[in-house]
């Protein structure tokens, strides 16, 4: 399996998760500077976690328009499998490859924990390896996650399974609660309509190995070797 | 003057989050107003406020030509609307 993990100016969780990538699919990802047009061809294109352009206009903003991401954005709605982590799920946001956009957390305050998730959808490439409904423990670092979209685009996301994780209680509930930053619906994470672009909040590359504290995150990467 | 100036549109654009939309950092400023004893503050929303010159003498073009930077960068219109103000 071959990846690529985009490199913006503050990007700071490129290197996490090329180690992550190269420890459960043996090949180290391609590290691709966000200036160029070229992206190599790979099965997976990675948009890391960090602060891209310090954050300016809007997290996310200026990198949804840096050179690399018009290929990016190309070979995603062609199919190609693509995951944004964090800042790289902010990014998903700003092009629309994602609807919705993530605010500023609802208590103001930046989140550095671990949180409770649930899976809500193990059919696609990045889930394959959890169970339906299971509980799994991930770090979220972040100021701006808490997870927007208008009533009509929230069911839709709900009709067609589109959460892939939800902010719960370590017993699996879904309440405010269990919501670390006040996204709507409780979402974590959530796919394209056609399942092949995942964008999430927290960093399953941060628990990817017993050395770090915990594994619930390895097996997103897992899957992918499975699937792809 | 310089011919330069002739040339160039200023503009005031303004971008505030829609209504409906949660403002959790206006609310916190709205709440410090209170605190600094400025009674009766019922709301208060924040917003972005940008002032772009542009190189145009037509003024009708200028304004398309920014409507369309909105909403290709400077609004994020899932959540925010924006005015722009011709000088």
């Amino acid at each position: 399996m071959k990846s690529a993990v985009i490199v913006f100016p503050g990007s700071n969780c490129d290197r996490d998760v090329a180690v992550a990538l190269q420890q459960v699919t043996g090949t180290a990802p391609e590290m691709v500077w966000h200036g160029g047009n070229e992206l190599p061809k790979v099965d997976l294109i990675v948009l890391p976690g960090g602060f891209s352009y310090g954050d300016y206009l809007r997290s996310g903003a200026m990198a949804s328009h840096s050179p690399v991401m018009r290929e990016v954005v190309k070979r995603a709605t062609g199919g190609t499998p693509t995951l944004g982590i964090c800042n790289g799920f902010q990014v998903l946001t700003e092009t629309g490859l994602l609807p919705g956009v993530l605010m500023r957390n609802a208590g103001l305050k930046f989140l550095c924990k671990d949180v409770w998730l649930r899976v809500e959808n193990t059919d696609s490439l990045f889930t394959g390896r959890y169970r339906k409904g299971e509980i799994i423990r991930v770090p979220v670092a972040h100021g701006e996650g808490n997870y927007f979209a208008d009533d009509a685009t929230l069911k839709e996301l709900e009709d067609n399974a589109q959460v892939a994780f939800r902010y719960v209680t370590r017993d699996g509930t879904v309440s405010d609660e269990g919501n670390p930053n006040g996204s709507r619906n409780n979402i974590a994470g959530i796919f394209n309509r056609r399942r092949n672009v995942l964008g999430m909040m927290p960093h399953p590359e941060r628990l990817a190995e017993a050395a770090l504290g915990g594994i619930d995150g390895r097996r997103l990467f897992e899957s992918l070797v499975d699937a792809l | 003057m310089d011919q330069e100036e002739f040339h160039t549109v200023k503009a005031r654009i303004y971008v505030t989050l829609k209504p409906g939309v949660l403002d959790p950092q206006g609310k916190a400023i709205q709440h410090a107003l209170a605190a600094l004893s400025f009674d009766g503050v019922d709301d208060v929303r924040q917003g972005k406020f940008f002032e772009v010159s542009l190189a145009e003498t037509d003024r009708a073009a200028a304004e398309k030509r920014l409507d369309a930077m909105c909403r290709q960068l400077l609004a994020n219109t899932v959540i925010e609307n924006y005015a722009i103000e011709l000088e």
